[in-house]
């Protein structure tokens, strides 16, 4: 039954973090799977087993402090236990101190209704400066290598969203947010909008090419004005 | 305290009509007309979601009826008496309400925005909270805790016209130029705040208007349950001998009370920066976008245990009565609620995982919302040990509540993908978290509201429900909501972003539209469903079966009212002396010892009664 292996829907992961974020969710689809399953077989099996019957009297049971006190400390550990393990995943892709170094590319990504503009800082490596180079809805970047984005919003808040990457972040108006992914397949990637934005929201789409290394050095030789 | 007042009042003057049925201050009669008001606003709520799911399943394709034919959409050939009449419509000068919102009979997208919208703002402000809180509250708390009525009448019938005020007020934004919000129910800055950004106007000032006015109802029935509660109790209803759908009721009126002023003074903020200039949003004039989000979510995720508390406690009164059991665990059940409404004010920054808030709060919140799955664990296994050895009766009242626990703990169970923050980059705002909060107020509260209908109707109407149709509505609705909210899941892991009105537009998507299309399917036989449910509660109303004072055998104290109940609800205030569930208690003569036995006919007693509260015969 597809519909019910939700890992199975999963887009294909094309990030180095991304497996991470995988892991944990078959992790957590396993334990949810076994709980539900657990609990609904119990209820099936009282439900039939303890169903009226004519000369059978239900028996006077008021609880168990033994029972709760079990339930209570193995969910308790549980659910701190998925917490810990999450933790580093969560610290990994979201903590600007924890960010790889060395970017293969710096991008400002700014979203308004209803595009993605892009700003590449060009060959000085200053944004602000006459060599920029501006894309609407086009993000291009190397393969297999960090890429910094700041990420900011002229007018409501956005949000960058690209499946494949398991990146998602808000773009906040009056604010830059830093965040990193490094690509590991080359192709083109489509990046919605998923904080809702105004009238044009759905439809609000931009692109990510991931390049080869000798293809992106083509691309900046073609597109970036020394 | 106010006994012969009420007598009086009883034996000496008939009330008009007026008095009786409009402006009453009757607590039953207040909750009547919440729930009738109610159920209303349930088809209506309903009925925006049917028209936005036609939308999500066949994108830009006329509705039926009242939308154009292909040929006329495509060549312009009139085929049809819709296409004449869309003719008509465009020749005009006139602009109608139609052609703006649904021009040739096809959503447009800033209408489907208002309609999502406002779909989850009926559901939540205008269907869930005033049948669960309004109705129930107001029918249950006087009675279960023996007393003649609320503690202060008059801010009760208050509390329910100020909620067709605020109703009002909300349905008069459909029909302003501009159209209504399209903010999403939870009316994000500056969106929300700035009215160039969504191009609607007074729509977002009424949605912000009648939501303060909404709240205030809210209060003032809050502030009645909790007097009502503390004060008013029947000697002997000692706080542990309280049925714990009374528990859930105080204290959700407990969180409604702490959180609604939070909000309002956050709508006040959004009204002051749309219509008077300030930017307490506006980043461009030194606002802050997220402070909408905190104080939004500070009051919103109480909010959404106040939509499934007193369904909790519903449930946990129901099922016993039919599992002719005590409830596994009664105390442990109180203390997880209790837990349940603490953890409710430190957990608000889980829809905040991807705002740009400082992620070293996304790892402290994540902390404590999984330890929300304590509590919600406790209360399953609870209930799940209420059936063990039980005596189960499948009544429609049970069918349901078993609908509901078998709901919730999907729906619990899913949110841990939500509240892992790793997890919630990527599910965060799909269609995960539709699916994961309709299983919770859907699959849950709606569920446990059917079914307290069901159970309570024949106090409250001195008539039975039907129980062939009951059957019927629920197994139609059980198996079509699952089809409608469990697919939802899938899409959700497809990386479905909510809120966008043309799937098809994503290359992404494309493959999974198919399931776009069930979905509506199921939709629609859902809302055709609940016709089932009106056609059942309204018929039954005049002629259902009439029901005698006690139908269900049942031990809490508004089962010992006369049926139908009178004003002042006891002939003479009951005395208490057990606790709400004594069922199948051993060498009793009955399966069941009411709360009002005295203990001297039966060995397992709990001793003298002891009197609590103001109340005093």
């Amino acid at each position: 039954m597809k519909w019910l292996n939700f890992p199975a829907w999963l887009p294909e992961n094309v990030s180095t973090f991304g497996q991470g974020v995988d892991n944990l969710f078959v992790l957590i689809y396993w334990v949810t799977s076994i709980v539900f399953l657990a609990v609904m077989a119990v209820l099936i099996v009282f439900i039939v087993k303890y169903r009226f019957q004519e000369g059978r009297k239900a028996e006077y049971i008021e609880g168990s402090t033994t029972l709760e006190i079990v339930w209570t400390a193995a969910t308790t550990v549980i659910v701190f236990a998925l917490a810990m393990l999450s933790l580093p995943q969560w610290n990994r892709i979201k903590f600007p101190s924890q960010f790889p170094g060395n970017p293969g590319a710096v991008v400002q990504v700014n979203g308004k209704q209803f595009n993605w503009d892009m700003t590449y800082p060009g060959p000085d490596g200053e944004w602000g400066t006459d060599d920029d180079l501006q894309l609407e809805n086009q993000l291009h970047v190397p393969v297999n290598e960090v890429v910094h984005i700041r990420l900011t919003a002229d007018d409501v808040i956005h949000s960058f969203f690209v499946p494949q990457l398991r990146l998602k972040q808000d773009a906040l108006p009056g604010r830059f947010i830093n965040m990193w992914f490094e690509a590991t397949k080359p192709g083109t990637y489509e990046i919605p909008c998923a904080e809702l934005c105004g009238f044009g929201h759905s439809g609000m789409l931009g692109y990510l090419t991931v390049h080869t290394a000798e293809d992106y050095e083509a691309w900046k030789n073609e597109r970036w004005t020394e | 305290m106010n006994d012969h007042a009420h007598e009086s009042h009883d034996h000496h003057h008939e009330e008009s009509f007026v008095s009786k049925y409009i402006f009453s201050l009757d607590h039953k009669m207040i909750g009547k007309q919440f729930l009738i008001f109610g159920l209303i606003m349930f088809m209506v709520g309903g009925g925006l979601a049917m028209l936005f799911r036609w939308q999500l399943a066949w994108p830009d394709k006329p509705l039926p009826i009242i939308g154009v034919s292909k040929a006329y959409q495509e060549e312009g050939e009139v085929t049809t008496a819709a296409d004449r009449k869309w003719e008509e419509r465009f020749d005009d000068d006139k602009e109608t309400w139609l052609e703006t919102n649904m021009p040739s009979g096809v959503i447009d997208p800033a209408f489907f925005n208002s309609l999502f919208t406002m779909h989850a703002t009926i559901m939540v402000f205008f269907v869930v909270v005033p049948l669960l809180v309004g109705a129930f509250g107001n029918f249950l708390i006087p009675l279960m805790i023996g007393t003649r009525d609320m503690a202060f009448p008059v801010l009760n019938m208050l509390s329910f016209w100020s909620n067709i005020l605020g109703t009002i007020i909300m349905m008069a934004g459909f029909f302003v130029p501009g159209g209504h919000a399209a903010a999403g129910w939870t009316g994000y800055a500056p969106l929300s705040s700035i009215a160039e950004y969504s191009g609607v106007d007074w729509g977002q000032n009424l949605w912000c208007i009648s939501l303060i006015v909404m709240g205030i109802s809210s209060l003032m029935g809050s502030i009645n349950y909790i007097t009502t509660i503390i004060n008013m109790r029947a000697p002997g209803m000692t706080w542990f001998r309280l049925p714990l759908a009374i528990w859930a009721l105080f204290i959700v009126a407990i969180l409604l009370l702490l959180a609604f002023p939070v909000v309002a003074s956050a709508l006040a903020l959004i009204l002051f920066d749309r219509m008077a200039g300030t930017s307490f949003f506006a980043a461009a004039g030194g606002g802050e976008p997220l402070l909408w989000q905190h104080l939004f979510w500070f009051f919103a995720h109480p909010e959404v245990y106040i939509l499934i508390l007193p369904g909790m406690g519903m449930a946990s009164e129901m099922l016993p009565v039919f599992a002719r059991k005590p409830v596994f665990g009664y105390k442990s059940m109180v203390f997880a609620m209790i837990a349940i409404a603490f953890l409710s004010w430190i957990v608000w920054g889980h829809h905040m995982f991807q705002s740009g808030m400082n992620p070293a709060l996304g790892a402290s919140f994540m902390t404590t919302t999984m330890l929300i799955a304590v509590p919600s664990a406790i209360k399953t296994f609870n209930w799940l040990g209420t059936l063990h050895r039980a005596s189960i009766r499948f009544t429609v009242p049970m069918l349901n509540v078993l609908a509901f626990i078998s709901m919730f703990v999907i729906g619990g169970l899913s949110g841990i993908y939500m509240a892992n923050s790793p997890v919630d980059i990527y599910i965060h705002d799909t269609y995960y978290i539709v699916a994961h909060i309709h299983y919770v107020v859907f699959g849950g509260s709606v569920f446990a509201i059917f079914g307290g209908i069901f159970h309570w109707f024949p106090k409250m109407y001195g008539r039975h429900m039907n129980a062939t149709l009951g059957k019927i509505h629920f197994w139609i609705s059980f198996l079509a909501f699952n089809g409608v909210f469990f697919p939802m899941h899938i899409l959700g892991v497809g990386g479905h972003m909510r809120r966008i009105a043309n799937p098809m537009q994503y290359e992404f998507l494309q493959p999974m539209q198919p399931i776009n299309v069930f979905i509506t399917v199921c939709a629609f036989i859902l809302g055709a469903a609940q016709i089932l449910l009106l056609i059942n509660v309204f018929w039954s109303i005049f002629r259902g079966k009439v029901a005698e004072q006690n139908p269900w055998e049942a031990t809490t104290l508004e089962w010992h009212a006369p049926t139908p109940v009178p004003h002042g609800n006891f002939d003479a205030i009951p005395h208490v002396y057990h606790g709400p569930y004594e069922y199948s208690v051993p060498d009793a003569e009955a399966d069941w010892i009411p709360q009002t036995q005295p203990n001297g006919e039966s060995e397992h007693g709990e001793g003298e009664p002891v009197p609590a509260g103001a109340t005093a015969d």
